[in-house]
């Protein structure tokens, strides 16, 4: 609101993004400590039955592990800043490579339950709130109080028991073994690499894969969403500009969409960045409900496999995504809302 | 319509507006408040009525209640004839349409009026195509121009977003918004209460030149008489939900006829104020009311009659109405009537 | 007492039609789940891991029947049993985390706000940094750290569940604790020679903790929700140690292509219902709280007819 502190866009994203390295600092900092602290490590979680006591030894000093702790801290941060997660030691992959093929997955799981709770959540939140107290509005928000206290391995559970089944839907993975062997990765995210395939069977395929893990991932958000336009709808009804609008004689129909509802959608912007979070950690639930190849499953795999160098990575990829966004949805909200100045 | 104006009364012009018996009641957990009951004015063409009174004496709720901006729960009846129509007895449809090119309304807190995500000119385009959806958008700037010169609002700020104005300018936004589809009748809400003193020096000027520019009637609702005396044609008081006193300004505010208006008068600070003079005790609770006269409880020249029964209104010397027992009509005052009511503990209670 | 009483029935008193209902139905389900956790062991008719009555084991993966209500399920387990002893796991985890998450945060904002300076400045920052990070993913992440140290308990999963609130009440505290401070009261408190630790107790410490207990029920719908999902995903309690709905929903997972609805059906169901119950109780407080969102009872307004003296005068 601040009208003192203007200047040009990429110098505000500049700001926002110096801001922000901090954030992502701490998280590693304590990610890397949680690691060290907890018991067992990758070499004897991995190898643990399987070699002697000298042998594990001599692997644990050749990944490091024996160094000083504070050294191993600074490898750590000096790879990450040179975007060089090593490789992983369970299954000896390059980082990179895992982040790559499966944050392509999680991408796109993601962004369509983002759309399938945009699509409901907005026009049912807009519904309940501009109808207060009508049959619909309490329909609307049971709905979205259901959607939210459900777990995500429940709705799973349910429609893979009384949708997929008689329905004969996929409930596993993100296409059939054919499509992902016949469809040149270009951009490793199959579902944009099926597009350019221009097969028609191949995308129907990995749509239809993707049609229930996102529908129960968008379904958590959605709830969110139909609270929150909700309650900003009943507020700005009563705000003071809608009464003056209707003292002008602008139609009721006008008033409710671009005074009350305009005004409602701009906090519901920035909460978006928020519910982002929510949505990569229901992510990895949804992941692993529909055996849905992506990193927040390989997160799991990882560390129970105590394979710090994958750990690592991944999560400082989805604090790197979490920032990411976060600074999208305050240059939107730049943008949208003319009080706030950059 | 012996209510006419005395000055203008030979002509017998048709008010533009005309209120009769007005009641405006809000429901709440305790009762119905009781906040305009039983009100009547009338309003000429390009005429100022002053609205005075404290506080919660039902000024601003008769204002809103003539726009039909009411809370849930309140009802209003009683009959407004605009243009020769019952506004009250229009359907919600048709009186919504009335709003904006018929009636007009400036509201007390200009900050929060205007649509912060709308600029300036989406306002004036709005509100002008409602109302005249075939204007071309060059008739539109054109008019919407016109006022702002009027309300001193340069046109290079035409594209500018609420927050880039000062309270002074979003309040000359407001009006010029009111009056840029020339309604006949516009009701003020307090619209300077909550602007500085110079400010509100210029929107009083702005208001007062509204009749030679736009030929509107104003209904002006406040609390300061100063603003009365410079800016109205004619004043009501109004006290805990009746207009007590209704007349010329000069007439009015110069030999005020009702204690109340009196004490009102005195308890305002000029120049000349020696002394802070204020009248004890507090308006009355609406949802019950003092029977009789509502200011009696209040009132220093209270009579036995005050407590009783309620006033009649009179013509008052000098032209207007007046609600008050001492004024008469002495025919209706019962046997003993006026002795002067002991309200010793009556204020006491009032102020407890 | 009366005092108290009428307190805590203002929230339903003061809420018309639908807020009031949602309240009632909210406490109504959550005080079900917590008599079932009290209760557990009379009102379960067999143990959570118990497999066998008198020798006999229970059927593997039964239908429901009139032995067991909601069958059993792959390990013999009577999945009703299950159900109700999760109530008690759920319980105690919420109420622990929770606990730990007041006695931690509450403080710690609290001294952080007073004394300012870069202390509180770091503190800020850490906090800050873990709010924004995805909770269930840090959730995973400390589980993992804390199921190491103290194995698969109700304690390890409270803690990693207090690790990702605590900075919500350290933010929530921090934040009045700065504004209160300036407040006369403590100005003048500090005028008549209070020391800081009294200052922080008597004065400061009844006014922050005022916006705590609608903090603690938002949260409480969504540890039940992130303690199904750690169990869910195995990190969190082990079967044997105690039951777990979402625990209990991984191994249902596997049943759902062969048509055994009832060992997930039952544990999810009582999932939805609890944290439904307390999202009812949050949403039923807040639009008694929030003054924008409050709807009071009106009495209707009956406009007697007019009498006519005004009328006739005229």
């Amino acid at each position: 609101m601040t009208r003192s502190a203007s200047g040009s866009l990429p110098q505000y994203v500049l700001q926002r993004v110096l801001l922000v390295i901090p954030m992502i600092w701490v998280i590693l900092t304590l990610v890397f400590v949680v690691l060290r602290v907890a018991p067992g490590d990758p070499v004897s979680a991995a190898l643990g039955g399987r070699l002697n006591a000298e042998a594990l030894e001599q692997r644990r000093e050749a990944l490091g592990l024996n160094e000083p702790l504070i050294h191993q801290y600074w490898d750590y941060l000096s790879s990450v800043f040179r975007l060089d997660f090593g490789t992983t030691f369970s299954d000896n992959q390059p980082v990179l490579h895992v982040i790559r093929d499966n944050g392509g997955a999680t991408l796109s799981l993601t962004l369509a339950s983002f759309v399938v709770a945009l699509v409901v959540g907005i026009p049912l939140g807009m519904v309940a709130g501009r109808y207060r107290d009508s049959v619909g509005d309490v329909v609307i928000r049971l709905f979205g109080i259901l959607s939210y206290a459900a777990p995500i391995f429940f709705i799973g559970f349910l429609l893979q028991v009384y949708v997929a089944q008689p329905l004969g839907l996929p409930t596993s993975g993100m296409a059939s073994p054919i499509t992902v062997f016949t469809v040149q990765p270009v951009t490793h995210i199959l579902l944009i690499d099926v597009f350019l395939s221009g097969d028609a069977t191949a995308i129907g395929d990995v749509l239809e894969h993707l049609l229930l893990p996102a529908l129960t991932l968008g379904l958590l958000i959605c709830g969110v969403f139909i609270r929150l336009v909700r309650v900003n709808i009943l507020q700005t009804t009563q705000a003071d500009y809608v009464e003056a609008a209707e003292a002008r004689g602008i139609s009721r129909g006008r008033v409710t969409r671009k005074h009350a509802f305009r005004n409602a959608l701009v906090p519901v912007i920035t909460v978006i960045g928020l519910q982002f979070a929510l949505l990569l950690g229901g992510a990895v639930l949804t992941e692993s409900t529909f055996n849905w190849p992506g990193l927040g499953q390989k997160l799991v795999e990882y560390i129970n496999d105590r394979d710090y160098g994958a750990v690592q990575g991944i999560i400082t990829i989805f604090a790197v995504a979490v920032v990411l966004i976060s600074l999208l949805v305050d240059i939107v909200n730049a943008l949208v809302d003319p009080r706030v100045r950059y | 319509m012996e209510l006419v104006d005395e000055v203008s009364g030979n002509r017998q012009p048709e008010p533009v507006i005309s209120a009769r018996d007005v009641r405006v009641w809000y429901g709440t957990t305790r009762g119905a408040i009781r906040a305009v009951d039983g009100v009547s004015f009338d309003l000429m063409p390009g005429e100022t009525l002053g609205l005075v009174g404290e506080s919660g004496c039902g000024k601003s709720t008769l204002g809103r209640g003539l726009m039909g901006l009411l809370p849930t729960g309140a009802k209003r009846d009683g009959e407004v004839v605009f243009k020769g129509r019952d506004v009250f007895s229009m359907s919600a449809k048709e009186a919504y349409a009335l709003r904006g090119h018929e009636l007009g309304m400036i509201f007390q807190e200009p900050l929060t009026r205007l649509n912060p995500l709308m600029r300036i000119s989406e306002h004036f385009e709005e509100t002008i195509r409602q109302h005249e959806p075939r204007l071309p958008r060059a008739e539109v700037q054109q008019r919407a121009f016109e006022v702002l010169r009027v309300m001193g609002i340069p046109p290079t700020r035409y594209r500018s977003y609420p927050h880039e104005f000062s309270g002074g300018m979003r309040q000359r936004l407001m009006i010029a918004l009111a009056l840029v589809l020339r309604p006949a009748f516009v009701v003020a809400d307090e619209p300077t209460t909550a602007l500085d003193v110079l400010v509100e020096a210029q929107i009083v000027g702005i208001l007062n030149d509204l009749r030679r520019t736009f030929d509107t009637s104003l209904l002006l609702i406040t609390h300061n008489v100063g603003i009365v005396a410079e800016a109205c044609d004619r004043v009501a008081v109004m006290y805990a939900g009746r207009i007590v006193e209704q007349g010329a300004v000069a007439d009015v505010l110069g030999n005020p006829q009702h204690p109340y208006t009196r004490e009102l008068l005195r308890s305002t600070i000029s120049l000349s104020t020696t002394g802070l003079e204020f009248i004890p005790g507090s308006p009355p609770d609406l949802v019950d009311p003092p029977a009789g006269c509502r200011f009696h409880p209040r009132c220093p020249d209270a009579m036995q009659v005050c407590a009783v029964k309620d006033p009649v209104d009179v013509e008052r010397p000098g032209g207007g109405r007046v609600e008050c027992w001492l004024r008469g009509p002495e025919d209706l005052v019962p046997e003993g009537g006026t002795r002067p009511l002991k309200q010793e503990e009556l204020t006491v209670a009032d102020e407890a | 007492m009366r005092g108290v009483l009428k307190l805590l029935a203002k929230p339903f008193t003061d809420t018309v039609g639908l807020a009031r209902w949602m309240l009632v139905i909210g406490v109504v389900i959550t005080a079900a789940f917590i008599v079932c956790a009290v209760f557990a062991p009379w009102l379960a008719p067999y143990g959570f891991a118990q497999s066998a009555v008198d020798g006999t084991r229970f059927p593997k993966a039964g239908a429901p029947s009139g032995e067991h209500w909601f069958g059993t399920d792959r390990l013999f387990f009577d999945v009703l049993s299950r159900v109700i002893w999760g109530a008690r796991t759920a319980i105690e985890v919420v109420i622990l985390s929770i606990l730990f998450c007041v006695v931690i945060g509450v403080p710690l904002g609290l001294v952080s706000g007073y004394f300012g300076g870069w202390p509180d400045r770091i503190l800020v920052l850490v906090m800050d940094a873990i709010f924004a990070f995805p909770s269930f993913l840090l959730a995973i992440v400390f589980s993992f750290l804390l199921t190491g140290l103290f194995g698969g308990s109700v304690l390890a999963v409270a803690l990693s569940l207090t690790a990702i609130y605590i900075p919500q009440y350290f933010r929530v505290v921090r934040n009045t604790t700065v504004s209160a401070k300036e407040a006369t009261y403590v100005e003048a408190a500090r005028a008549i020679g209070a020391s800081d630790g009294v200052i922080m107790r008597r004065y400061l410490f009844g006014n922050v903790v005022q916006s705590v207990p609608v903090l603690a029920t938002l949260n409480a719908a969504d540890a039940i929700l992130t303690l199904a999902g750690l169990g869910f995903l195995g990190l969190g309690i082990q079967s044997t140690d105690a039951a777990e709905w979402g625990h209990d929903l991984n191994r249902a997972l596997a049943d759902a292509g062969a048509g055994i609805w009832w060992t997930g059906l039952y544990p999810g169901l009582a999932i939805v219902l609890l944290v439904t119950g307390l999202t009812l109780v949050g949403e039923g407080l807040n639009e008694t709280l929030n003054p924008t969102l409050r709807r009071r009872r009106l009495l209707p307004v009956v406009m007697p007819a007019r009498e006519s003296t005004t009328e006739e005068a005229r």
